[in-house]
């Protein structure tokens, strides 16, 4: 069943905390085939919108709808099978490390599927093959960089080809070259895929250059959506002051503090 | 570490524990004796058991031959009947003495069998006639003090 | 009377605590419960309990069994010196296997193991859990807690007894060294004396039921404050510690009451 929007999220509202909302009252929809962006200050919930795409959190109110289901509506292996057409990328990689690259990438194939180890093995190659790193194989995570890790978890995000692939702060502390071929893997995967991309990220410049549709959060809200030049060229001053990394503006560069006089004449007990 | 060299250490050391557990239960304690025979189990009364136990030994000519299986209370006779388990290769005469014995000075008390001279043996369930009860030191001791004021009067006459 | 003050704010956080406890111990029971459900992983692929009991038994052999050695030794020495007293040294053998085998044995294995091995597990299941590969095992739609937690559990529960006995048989070796070959009590009173008086039954069954109790109960403290360790550093190293120290204190509470119920009780 062919659906035009993969993730549908109506009326979101949710906090870990029931007092303190992280969300409030949002709406995104997410086109099939897309690579769409959610960008925002640190804390702004976009990680968190993420875990209830993923359906780890379920929103208090309003609905999440991803891959034709309703999120709330699954049982526990109704959410199993959402979750084996999905694939995401954690922050630093999440490897297994009591396993090989080899070992990492054929984790998915064998705990979902029965196949021979001829089949299994071309098909760890073709992932692996395709974040570049076959050649690494036989290592162990911790014999990995930062940047290594991360692809070798992007292959074995894609093991089971999946239809809506998540990436949480893919380019976190990546060297400028590890960085293109990040960017350069989430375009390719996602056309040979057939899939569709969410990226959660606060590297605004990276990321205009790889998404073909933003939407800016904060506060729990959606203040700002539109493609990469409708963002660029955005009048709404907290967009500007994001994308063009002025340390003063809607978030102001001082703390809140009492009259700054008033604590130069104090000694401090 | 390999695989197959886990699943060797793995076998290594299920190995070893069962090898302990089988030294503990052969070596160090008394798995290979009785509890596998054959046994068959008589009953006897006694007025006073004194400190006898339930898994004492019962001993003829010094030779474990038996344990005491259950120690009851007859309300009838407000005696105790004490019943043994006696392994099959040993048997007994129906005229059998039991009586209760110290091991040692101080030591535990176990039921000693003195074997009769009757042809019928101790069949399933049957009862030893003949018993002896445990000496009580108490009464001993009063006893030994009641002879020797005795003596005292007697000489005195 | 208790109204406000320093006085009734420390009866709240009492009660406080003691409730959270409380809460935690039912969360704890929850969660054995869905682990033991969905151990048909740990069964199916005995490869993954049988890594664990690598980890949990093989590794920690060398400890429990010089342990054992030693602590023999130490009994012979010292039981030596009292019973002779009494004449009775070639009880030694007695007095060796019987504290080995009914309480030595199940529980200073016991504590060994919750520190060794108890403590690993929650660091390995605590770390996992902080470097998000839990998160990472549920995305891909493989249920954490049978694939990680049930193969350690049962990895556990199968190794305890096993170092328990090991333990006890390499203690009465080192008993028999010392108390034999050293000191030079003859080795058949020790032996004979031994075998008269340790039942299989009441003191080496008993014996392994405690182990089994010990390590179902370390076990499941030591995977239960793993999982539940908040993901960060600080918080790994406090479930270790919590791990080891609960561990102890349930072993030798679990001690008192199964020796009261199995070794006490009266003559008939």
């Amino acid at each position: 069943m062919q659906q035009a929007q993969i993730v549908e999220i109506r009326n979101v509202s949710f906090g870990y905390d029931p007092a303190r909302p992280v969300l409030r009252d949002i709406n995104l929809a997410i086109p099939r085939g897309s690579v769409v962006g959610i960008m925002g200050q640190s804390g702004c919930g976009k990680t968190t919108l993420l875990r209830i795409i993923m359906g780890a959190y379920f929103p208090s109110t309003g609905s999440a709808r991803v891959l034709g289901h309703d999120t709330q509506q699954l049982g526990g292996d109704g959410l199993y099978a959402m979750r084996r057409k999905m694939g995401m990328l954690f922050q630093f990689g999440a490897l297994f490390t009591d396993m090989s690259v080899y070992e990492n990438v054929a984790f998915p194939l064998r705990e979902h599927a029965d196949l021979a180890p001829e089949l299994l093995n071309d098909l760890v190659m073709l992932k692996l093959q395709a974040v570049g790193l076959r050649g690494a194989a036989h290592l162990m995570p911790t014999e990995l960089s930062g940047g290594m890790a991360r692809r070798v978890a992007l292959a074995r995000s894609i093991a089971l080809d999946p239809h809506l692939i998540l990436y949480d702060e893919p380019f976190t502390g990546l060297d400028p070259i590890s960085f293109g071929v990040i960017v350069r893997l989430i375009r390719d995967l996602n056309t040979s895929l057939g899939a569709t991309s969410i990226i959660v990220t606060h590297d605004v410049q990276e990321a205009l250059d790889v998404v073909d549709y933003v939407y800016f959060m904060a506060a729990g809200k959606v203040i700002a959506q539109g493609t990469p030049d409708e963002i660029r060229a955005s009048p709404e001053p907290y967009v500007n002051q994001f994308v063009n990394g002025k340390p003063d503006g809607p978030i102001p560069f001082h703390y809140a503090a009492p009259d700054y006089a008033a604590d130069l004449e104090v000694v401090p007990a | 570490m390999s695989r197959s060299m886990i699943d060797l250490w793995v076998g290594v050391f299920v190995a070893l524990g069962i090898g302990a557990l089988l030294f503990l239960a052969l070596k160090v304690g008394n798995l290979a004796t009785f509890s596998t025979n054959q046994t068959y189990q008589v009953e006897a009364k006694f007025a006073n058991i004194g400190g006898l136990k339930v898994r004492g030994p019962v001993k003829s000519a010094g030779v474990v031959v038996g344990r005491v299986a259950t120690i009851r209370f007859d309300t009838e006779s407000y005696e105790a009947i004490v019943s043994m388990t006696i392994d099959l290769s040993y048997q007994f005469p129906r005229d059998t003495t039991a009586k209760i014995l110290t091991s040692g000075i101080l030591g535990e008390q176990y039921v000693g069998l003195e074997a009769g001279g009757d042809g019928v043996m101790l069949k399933q369930g049957d009862r030893i006639r003949l018993t002896q009860s445990a000496v009580v030191l108490e009464n001993l001791i009063s006893q030994f003090l009641f002879n020797k004021a005795a003596e005292g009067k007697d000489e005195k006459k | 009377m208790i109204g406000a003050g320093p006085l009734r704010s420390r009866f709240e956080r009492l009660g406080n605590t003691v409730t959270s406890q409380v809460w935690r111990l039912g969360y704890a029971s929850r969660f054995l419960v869905y682990l033991v459900m969905h151990s048909g992983t740990a069964f199916r692929r005995f490869r993954l309990t049988t890594a664990e009991i690598y980890f949990a038994g093989v590794l920690s052999l060398i400890i429990i069994l010089v342990s054992g050695l030693f602590v023999g030794m130490v009994l012979a020495l010292q039981g030596y010196e009292t019973l002779q007293r009494f004449g009775a040294s070639e009880s030694l053998g007695v007095l060796v296997a019987l504290s080995l085998v009914r309480e030595l044995g199940p529980v200073v294995a016991g504590l060994l193991y919750a520190s060794r091995a108890g403590s690993a597990i929650t660091a390995e299941i605590g770390l996992m859990k902080a470097t998000e590969q839990i998160s990472a095992m549920e995305m891909m739609a493989v249920d954490p807690i049978a694939r990680v937690v049930a193969p350690r559990f049962w990895g556990g529960v199968i190794s305890m007894p096993l170092l328990a006995a090991l333990f006890s048989a390499g203690g009465i070796f080192g008993g028999y060294l010392v108390g034999v070959q050293l000191i030079g009590v003859d080795a058949g009173a020790f032996w004979s004396q031994m075998q008269a008086a340790v039942d299989v039954r009441n003191d080496i069954m008993n014996g392994v039921i405690k182990s089994v109790v010990f390590g179902v109960a370390v076990t499941w403290i030591s995977v239960f404050e793993g999982y539940d360790a908040i993901p960060t550093a600080e918080g790994v190293s406090r479930a270790t510690t919590r791990t080891v120290v609960t561990s102890s204190l349930a072993i030798l509470a679990l001690d008192f009451v199964l020796t009261a119920l199995m070794f006490t009780g009266g003559n008939h």
